[in-house]
């Protein structure tokens, strides 16, 4: 493969800061362009629901690398602009303004943004999503003591704004539509648990709650939920997210749930990458196309592009894996369940603050959910990846460790 | 402020200094030190920030959580001496600390 001379990529978040640092390691020779349309150099998100919003941290500590990093490594970041459309044929990206930029490969790494609810009063004043620093900064602008703060979706997202704000002395109630909280993430023993835990420190929830709109005179004043009208002076939805993929559509790249890319991240044109949040990518691991919204994976395919364009060997694929801080609860998780013939518990879930659930199918571990259980996480990975098979007798029993439980 | 020394693999040594209050990772990974990945970004959740300290500095860093002790357990090339960086705050007490950072946090 010939060496890539000018490389532009779309969107200039953690899969694209990740993908820059490791060119910089790599050495990569060519001229590099990102372009973002929020005004911040590549940044962390994962704090926004956690310690940033809590005050706990600064924003120049969510950037994943300083701004003199990106001069050093002579990649130019455009920032506060929007790509527009990708010309296949000219092999150019196009600005807002008309303006282009040449590339002889393009990463497309635009993320994923809030699903929107198109409800009656979402454009209220104190309705708010929450994907960036700047969302973040306004919500936070708003928490006081005594306030009431509406989360619309049980989501991760919305659980931890959730623990942070009745933390700060916020009365929180959360509405989730489904019969459960995360539905869409962890199983159900798991889910039982975070509604115990999220009572416990006074958050007021509904289950299968039925959000019909949002009411007030200038700035929202009530939840519509069913036959009820729930008190707000904030409202935060978190309903999941919808991947970026109008550019690649438009451009006529196979997109299906997720723009899809092959073993090292490339599309159906050989000089068009995708990375992050907006990709589906086919797995090894569970022999299926799949497209995660997560750090892990962000870093991961920005390294296998990484590789790919300075024609080094591909990264190892490795398990896929999840965190989320509640309170002082840790929840991780690697591997996925949905195609989970029987489950195992370690440690009692309906008892403090301290368990694990681990999911096997036909003998083999393939997923595991660890509440302030580090170890456990740890080590199912390794036997996730080996898709070790396991005694459930012992994977139950929380005198013997995990690794123990291997079946040789 | 502490100056940090990190030894890599490849037998170099970066030498930088890190200002109060940013963890011992946060310093290394804006330095661009080679081989301290990070991925939770200091969450205490990924163990691929781990660095062997010197038995003379060991004692003299804080104590390890159980969170810490629980995920660098099971992590590749672990060994007495590891450390989570991530979980290590700079203090001027710090001053002249040198770790070693693993060929692979993988
Ligand atoms: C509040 C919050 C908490 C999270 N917590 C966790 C967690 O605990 N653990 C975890 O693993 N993951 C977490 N995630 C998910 C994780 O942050 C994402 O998976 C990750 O950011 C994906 O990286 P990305 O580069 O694909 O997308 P992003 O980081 O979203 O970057 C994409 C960028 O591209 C920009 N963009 C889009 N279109 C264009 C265009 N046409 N032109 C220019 N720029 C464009 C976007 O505005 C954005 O800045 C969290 C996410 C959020 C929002
Ligand atoms: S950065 Fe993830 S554990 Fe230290």
């Amino acid at each position: 493969m010939a060496a890539v001379e000018s490389l532009v990529v779309i969107g200039a978040g953690h899969a694209a800061g990740q993908l820059v640092a490791c060119l910089a390691q790599d050495g990569f020779a060519g001229a590099i362009t990102l372009v973002g349309d929020e005004p911040h150099p590549p940044y962390q998100r994962p704090p926004l629901s956690k310690k940033f919003l809590a005050g706990e941290m600064d924003a120049d500590r969510l950037y994943l690398k300083p701004a003199a990093f990106y001069d050093k490594y002579g990649a130019k970041l455009l920032l506060g602009r929007r790509v527009t459309r990708i010309d296949r044929q000219a092999r150019t990206a196009v600005l807002e303004d008309g303006s282009q930029l040449e590339y002889s490969a393009l990463v497309i790494a635009t993320g994923s943004r809030p699903r929107r609810l198109a409800l009656p009063g979402a454009e209220l004043d104190g309705v708010f999503y929450l994907r960036g620093i700047d969302d973040v900064m306004t919500i936070r602008g708003r928490f006081a003591a005594g306030k009431s703060l509406v989360v619309v979706g049980g989501g991760y997202i919305g659980l931890e704004l959730a623990a942070v704000a009745v933390r700060q002395g916020l009365r929180v109630s959360v509405l989730e539509q489904a019969p459960r909280l995360m539905a869409r993430g962890v199983g159900a023993i798991v889910s039982r648990f975070y509604e115990r835990l999220h009572r416990e420190e006074g958050v007021v929830l509904h289950t299968g709650a039925a959000v019909l709109g949002f009411e007030g005179r200038n700035a929202v004043e009530h939840v519509v939920c069913g036959n009820d009208r729930v008190v707000a002076d904030i409202v935060v939805i978190g309903a999941g997210a919808v991947p970026n993929v109008e550019l690649a559509q438009e451009a006529g790249l196979t997109v299906e749930n997720g723009i899809v890319v092959n073993e090292r991240c490339l599309t159906g044109d050989p000089a068009i990458y995708a990375i992050g949040d907006c990709t589906n990518q086919f797995h090894p691991l569970f022999d299926r196309r799949l497209r995660f919204e997560s750090v892990h994976n962000a870093l991961e395919q920005a390294r296998m592009v990484a590789a790919a364009i300075c024609g080094r060997a591909l990264p190892a694929i490795q398990v896929p894996w999840f965190w989320s801080d509640q309170y002082d609860v840790k929840l991780q998780m690697a591997g996925l369940p949905d195609k989970h013939t029987e489950s195992v518990v370690r440690g009692n879930p309906d008892h403090g603050r301290c368990f694990s659930v681990f999911y096997l199918a036909d003998g083999a571990l393939i997923a595991v959910e660890a509440v302030n259980r580090a170890a456990d996480f740890m080590m199912s990975k390794v036997l996730i990846a080996e898709r070790a098979h396991v005694d459930r007798a012992k994977l139950a029993d929380e005198r013997v460790a995990v690794k123990d439980s291997r079946l040789v | 402020m502490a100056k940090i020394t990190f030894e890599t693999a490849d037998g170099k040594e970066q030498t930088l200094e890190i200002a109060n209050g940013l963890s011992v990772m946060e310093g290394a990974v804006k330095g661009m030190v080679t081989g301290i990945d990070a991925d939770c970004g200091g969450a205490c959740s990924c163990a691929t920030c781990m660095v062997y300290v010197s038995p003379e500095w060991s004692e003299r860093l804080p104590p390890q959580s159980s969170d810490e002790k629980a995920m660098l357990e099971f992590s590749p090339h672990v060994a007495e001496t590891s450390r989570l960086s991530c979980q290590i705050k700079v203090v001027d007490e710090l001053d002249g600390l040198r770790v070693k950072v693993p060929a692979s946090q993988h």
